[in-house]
């Protein structure tokens, strides 16, 4: 079989029923402003780590809410909770609260499976 | 003389309270590092004994500090305390020198009149009735102020006061029948025997008048030994297991230990010691500025002794440190809410046997040994060398007013610097830690600290105290660490800086974590009032307020800080002011979001006032800008 150096690329169909939403119903019922999050990026583009890597909280808000956890498990343990997008925010969201609980909602789905 | 069964709930109760003491004191002394044993043993053989001793007679006794804090609260818990102190001390002694014999057992002392009804007619014997009936009556003064207080609180001159849970109540009820009971069994022996002074002598005569005094005595000294015998039982689960600790903790405090960052003996010490006098509860700005009333360091003492769930609690506070400043038992409560922060990345695992007398510890979570490094992104630093190193933080990278005002002082004064984060830098630490984050924050620790090495300085200057605070504490540098506000003292002192007087009326904001937190109070004050007319405001030094902004709380929401933050500004911008001066970067950004006086940092405002029409020597940063604009 001739390679043309090209495939199928993978589905990026967000499936909101497959996807494991568990991680961003917790954040929602402990911090119910993640829900005013509008996605501007004003968190990511004042981040402290940011600065250092692709590390942006709005895709991380945005993957959460879509249930795409695998992508986001790894990503979170780069923030340093210095908390500048807390104060930059416009919709006054708590983002390190969102942070420390997506963290610790991490730590205990991987309890629970193990 | 014969057997009087009314005193066994009286002896139960005390001789179980007496090994219930003593064996916990054991088991507190038992878990101390061994350290901390020897820091107690020697504090036992020297000169803290004594202070400890004089400690326990104003504190214990007399509540010298809540009686300066609130004068009608203080009152209240002086004449239980010292009262009832004064009460048993002289009952002893009545008992001694009047009683049949030397060396009596306690409850002939307690219930002395029962024993002997005729005494105290003639004398001075009379003399000493009479003494003993003031030391009543003053008990009971505060006893009413303290039923008082319970219903209605604002009597004792406070907002609030705090809730119970059930033990807390029937501790509480046995101790406001102790007192009574004593007066009105006392009434009724003396108004039987035609004796008592001024107060069980009048009454008990005027009850006699109508009631028959000698059969209505008896089972009113039952009631006084029961209420005596309750209480004692109930003491170790109750709150007021503070009375036997206290004394424990002011010895523990004298020898030198501290609470550390770890839960421990001294910490589980503290947290028994507190009485839940609410004194804390007034002071918290969540409570007086936006209606949070469920967070304060009584309720989590009271949590924690309860072994509830304190994760809330501990994670919903500013860590301003007003309540730490303010505790009359001087119970470290910010350490301890620390401690409880990191605890809680783990499940508690407490296991409660003999229902609560005796609490088991928290359990330690063991630190795995083979952990992946966070923060490898950050890779290896080559600093500049330099002698002065500047290190903004964070919080002044979103304040750039700040941030050019330090340069232009810096560059004015000639030191040969390097602004270590100029091109946005890693955090300190701080707010990893705040969040119970040890470990993580550790990484970030480690890589600024080889930052600072590597450059060869000797004066690290940073213009947050947040990250003043943890490179004081946290960092293991072998340079001076300085505010900025103590850089620019020093500056002035050593005539580096030229400065103007600004005509301004000035009032100065203490940040938390440079004020209450760092004991840094008075450079800022003094690099003040050099450049302008500093005036003082309600809420000097460890009186502080909290701007709201803190990062320390994970949960409070943005309207709860807004609300902080309007409360703070408003005291502090009564007087009117030109300018709201403050020294952290943070309480600027949450403060000129709410008010419309001018808040500036101390830096803005001295930057403000240099004078650069001396001869002006042209500092390395100005050149190499220079040589850029030439090149364009």
């Amino acid at each position: 079989m001739n390679k043309f150096g090209f495939g199928i690329s993978p589905g990026r169909q967000i499936d909101y029923d497959s996807n494991n939403r568990e991680v961003a119903r917790y954040i929602f019922e402990n911090e119910p402003s993640f829900r005013l999050c509008i996605e501007c990026g004003g968190c990511s583009a004042t981040c402290s780590t940011g600065n250092f890597t692709g590390f942006s909280l709005r895709e991380i808000n945005i993957l959460i809410k879509r249930g795409e956890n695998d992508l986001v498990r790894n990503a979170l343990k780069k923030c340093m909770l210095c908390g500048k997008c807390t104060l930059v925010c416009p919709r006054g969201v708590n983002t390190r609260n969102i942070v420390v609980l997506a963290k610790r909602a991490f730590q205990k789905s991987d309890e629970y499976a193990l | 003389m014969r057997f009087e069964p009314f005193i066994i709930p009286f002896n139960i109760g005390l001789y179980f309270i007496l090994v219930y003491v003593v064996t916990r004191s054991v088991i507190w002394f038992r878990d101390l590092s061994r350290p901390d044993k020897l820091r107690l043993q020697r504090g036992f053989f020297g000169i803290a004994f004594a202070m400890s001793l004089k400690e326990i007679f104003m504190e214990s006794l007399i509540h010298r500090k809540i009686l300066k804090t609130n004068l009608r609260l203080g009152y209240m818990h002086m004449s239980l305390a010292f009262g009832w102190f004064l009460l048993i001390f002289f009952g002893t002694v009545e008992a001694d020198i009047f009683g049949s014999k030397h060396l009596n057992a306690p409850y002939k002392a307690i219930f002395f009149r029962f024993f002997n009804p005729d005494h105290g007619r003639t004398g001075f014997e009379a003399v000493y009735g009479f003494l003993m009936d003031l030391i009543l009556a003053f008990i009971l003064s505060g006893l009413l102020l303290a039923v008082i207080k319970r219903f209605y609180s604002k009597i004792v001159g406070m907002k609030r006061t705090t809730h119970l849970k059930l033990t807390d109540r029937i501790a509480l009820t046995s101790l406001w029948l102790i007192f009574p009971s004593r007066l009105l069994a006392e009434s009724f022996t003396s108004g039987a025997y035609h004796s008592g002074s001024f107060l069980t002598g009048s009454l008990g005569n005027w009850f006699a008048t109508f009631l028959p005094a000698k059969e209505m005595a008896y089972p009113f000294w039952w009631l006084y030994s029961i209420s005596l015998g309750t209480f004692f039982i109930l003491l170790p689960i109750s709150r007021y297991m503070h009375i036997p600790t206290e004394l424990f903790l002011i010895f523990m405090r004298n020898s030198g230990i501290r609470t550390g960052d770890k839960a421990g003996s001294y910490a589980e010490v503290q947290t028994y010691s507190c009485s839940s006098c609410g004194i804390c509860i007034d002071t918290c700005q969540m409570n007086s500025s936006a209606g949070i009333t469920n967070i304060q360091s009584a309720y989590m003492m009271k949590a924690i002794r309860n072994n509830d769930d304190v994760s809330e609690i501990a994670d919903n506070c500013l860590m301003c440190g007003r309540c730490d400043a303010i505790c009359p038992v001087g119970i470290e409560l910010s350490p301890i809410r620390m401690i409880q922060r990191r605890a809680m990345e783990a499940e508690n695992d407490f296991r409660n046997i003999y229902k609560g007398y005796f609490r088991s510890r928290q359990a330690i979570i063991p630190e795995k040994a083979n952990v992946s490094l966070n923060y490898n992104f950050l890779g290896e630093c080559e600093p500049e060398k330099a002698d002065v190193l500047f290190f903004a933080g964070c919080m002044t990278h979103l304040t750039p007013g700040i941030k050019k005002s330090m340069i232009k002082i810096l560059d004015a004064s000639g030191v040969k610097y390097n602004f270590i984060d100029e091109q946005g830098g890693v955090c300190c630490g701080r707010p990893l830690m705040l969040a119970g984050q040890d470990k993580e924050a550790r990484e970030l620790i480690n890589y600024n600290s080889q930052l600072i090495w590597k450059s060869g300085a000797h004066t690290l200057v940073t213009s947050c105290p947040i990250c003043y605070k943890v490179f004081r504490e946290s960092y293991y540098l072998d340079v001076e660490v300085l505010h900025h506000s103590q850089f620019i003292k020093k500056l002035i002192d050593e005539g580096s800086l030229k400065l103007n007087f600004l005509h301004k009326k000035v009032v100065y904001h203490s940040p938390c974590d440079l004020g209450r937190g760092s004991g840094v109070y008075d450079e800022p004050k003094e690099v003040l009032s050099h450049v302008s007319k500093l005036e003082k405001s309600d809420f000097e030094d460890k009186n502080s307020l909290c701007c709201g902004g803190s990062l320390a709380n994970m949960k409070i929401s943005s309207a709860d800080k807004k609300k902080i933050a309007l409360n703070a500004a408003g005291e502090l911008t009564k007087n009117d002011p030109d300018i709201l001066a403050t020294a952290c970067p943070l309480c600027k950004k949450t403060f000129s979001s709410v008010t419309p006086t001018r808040v500036a940092d101390i830096s803005e405002i001295v930057a403000e006032a240099l004078n650069l029409n001396t001869t002006k020597k042209i500092t390395n940063r100005e050149f190499t800008s220079m040589k850029e604009l030439a090149k364009i």
